[in-house]
């Protein structure tokens, strides 16, 4: 319900303030398991992907976010938790807690088993707006494990713009945003990585965009 | 409730859309060649007519806010068109924050504002803003594509705003909702003249290094309907005699042309073919009202010095 209203009240701002040019909104998938991997460059990546997603199946979509930024407090942890349906995920976990049996992504790995839409940001940090960093591997994981849930990748461009790391004032942009075609598990995971890097250079030349400098 | 010739004029425009849907549907039919932008494009128009229409009967303060929210979005859109620069994104946001205070003078019908504080008072605050960041690498383009796009899609547009609270005159009844219905609809008109004239005349080219449609057969057919219409419609909806309606006639078709190719230069030297994808099968919202950006001041000067 609070999560609904959320949503309703960002999907006004969204398109409002911003205004969104969306190619292919088709390719979004509607049901799980699927994951949606897009560039990181801003807070609003999130909301405007779930955004363009129906009223309806916002239950079953889950962005899949850094545990110590958004569970760092309490309040930062309920809305995350109840409002964003974030999953949380420890980064960097990987080396330090190689003897700890729990994996970081087990969180995903349950989320999908129950049929649900991830939503990740491979780049892991949303860095300096508008650049693409390299993606990092964790995805590659996700479809190993469900090889047929689809990999759809989305390419955003301008929310960077209207709301860079470190700034609290947002400025209206229009967005770019291009859904790409499917991929599937490769069959080996740098395979499937530089399939996915790959599919994301090609979104992201779609279009010339006004440098920004 | 009476009909006043006001509704008349609405009620025209109406059934001026339905005549040229039925067209529209006619043609989708009878084509061999697929004609989607232009079946787009007709259903766009009742989106358009629609939302001015109820604007306009529900209150001039209603209509005021249109035009606000009009220039929000355009000026969204050339924002996201140019260049900018990373430092001023704060001085971005200080050229939308004119937009309420500019549509605020015009509800006040604070006429010496609403002149200058544009043009004056938000040309000198840009730079100032601007070079406390202390890069002035770019200064002076950022600033100079700044104020160009400020005064295209807010002072501009906002004239045509500040038509509608224009009184009445002992000539006119109407008064300010008159004229400005009068304005949008002989723009708008004007730019589906041209466009048709050319289409179906069209042979010699204007000015191909700018806009390559543009020839000589539809401009000046768009000029001669325009033309026509502007001095069958003065009567009913402006205070206008016979010289000024034919003086106005002649006016908003030859500045709704000029608007119009400075937009498409503007794209041209962007290399991008529409401003946006806001308004299906008519590209952006400045495509929509790039002529209105030349006949709205050029037309509120010219009836504020002959009547007002």
């Amino acid at each position: 319900m609070l999560q609904k209203l959320f949503y309703i009240f960002v999907k006004v701002a969204v398109l409002f303030l911003l205004g969104l040019n969306v190619r292919r909104k088709e390719l979004l998938p509607a049901d799980g398991p699927a994951i949606i991997v897009a560039n990181h460059n801003s807070h609003l990546d999130t909301m405007v992907l779930m955004a363009l997603m129906p009223l309806s199946k916002l239950k079953d979509i889950k962005p899949v976010a850094a545990a110590d930024y958004f569970f760092a407090s309490p309040a930062k942890a309920w809305l995350s938790e109840r409002v964003l349906g974030i999953i949380p995920v420890e980064r960097g976990a990987k080396g330090k807690a190689a003897d700890k049996a729990a994996d970081p992504l087990e969180g995903c790995y349950r989320a999908l088993g129950e049929g649900k839409v991830l939503i990740l940001f491979p780049e892991g940090s949303r860095g300096e707006p508008e650049t693409m960093t390299d993606l990092k591997k964790g995805v590659s994981y996700l479809t190993e494990r469900f090889p047929d849930a689809p990999v759809v990748p989305v390419f955003t461009h301008g929310l960077g713009k209207a709301l860079p790391k470190g700034s609290f004032l947002l400025v209206p942009f229009f967005c770019d945003i291009f859904v790409g075609e499917p991929i599937t598990w490769a069959g080996d995971r740098n395979r499937f990585m530089s399939a996915l890097q790959d599919r994301f250079k090609k979104l992201s030349t779609e279009k010339t965009f006004a440098p920004w400098e | 409730m009476t009909l006043q010739t006001i509704h008349w004029a609405l009620i025209g425009i109406w059934a001026l859309l339905a005549a040229a849907s039925v067209i529209v549907y006619v043609i989708s039919r009878r084509s061999k060649k697929p004609v989607t932008e232009l079946v787009q494009r007709t259903q766009s128009w009742w989106v358009m007519v629609a939302i001015f229409t109820i604007s306009f009967l529900v209150s001039n303060t209603l209509s005021i806010i249109v035009f606000g929210l009009v220039s929000f979005l355009a000026l969204k859109e050339y924002f996201s068109m140019i260049p900018t620069r990373r430092t001023d994104r704060r001085v971005l946001f200080w050229a939308y924050l004119s937009i309420p205070v500019q549509y605020f003078w015009v509800y006040d019908s604070y006429y010496g504002m609403f002149a200058v504080f544009i043009p004056v008072y938000m040309f000198l605050f840009l730079p100032f803003a601007s070079l406390m960041t202390q890069k002035t690498d770019g200064f002076l383009r950022a600033i100079g594509t700044l104020n160009w796009g400020m005064m295209l899609c807010v002072f501009s547009i906002s004239h045509a705003a500040f038509l509608l609270i224009l009184p009445p005159t002992e000539e006119s009844s109407a008064g300010g909702p008159g004229l400005l219905l009068y304005l949008i609809f002989l723009t708008q008109f004007n730019d589906v003249a041209q466009y048709t004239w050319g289409k179906m005349f069209g042979r010699r080219k204007i000015i191909p290094g700018v806009s390559p449609n543009k020839t000589w057969e539809g401009f000046l057919g768009g000029v001669a309907t325009t033309f026509v219409l502007a001095i069958v419609t003065a009567p009913l909806v402006t205070p206008f005699d016979l010289a000024h309606a034919a003086a106005a006639g002649l006016l908003i078709p030859v500045a709704g042309f000029i608007g119009d190719v400075t937009v498409s230069a503007l794209k041209r030297d962007l290399g991008v073919k529409d401003t946006g994808s806001l308004i299906p099968g008519h590209g952006g919202i400045l495509d929509r009202i790039d002529s209105l950006t030349y006949t709205a001041p050029l037309f509120f000067h010219f009836t504020r010095y002959f009547y007002y």
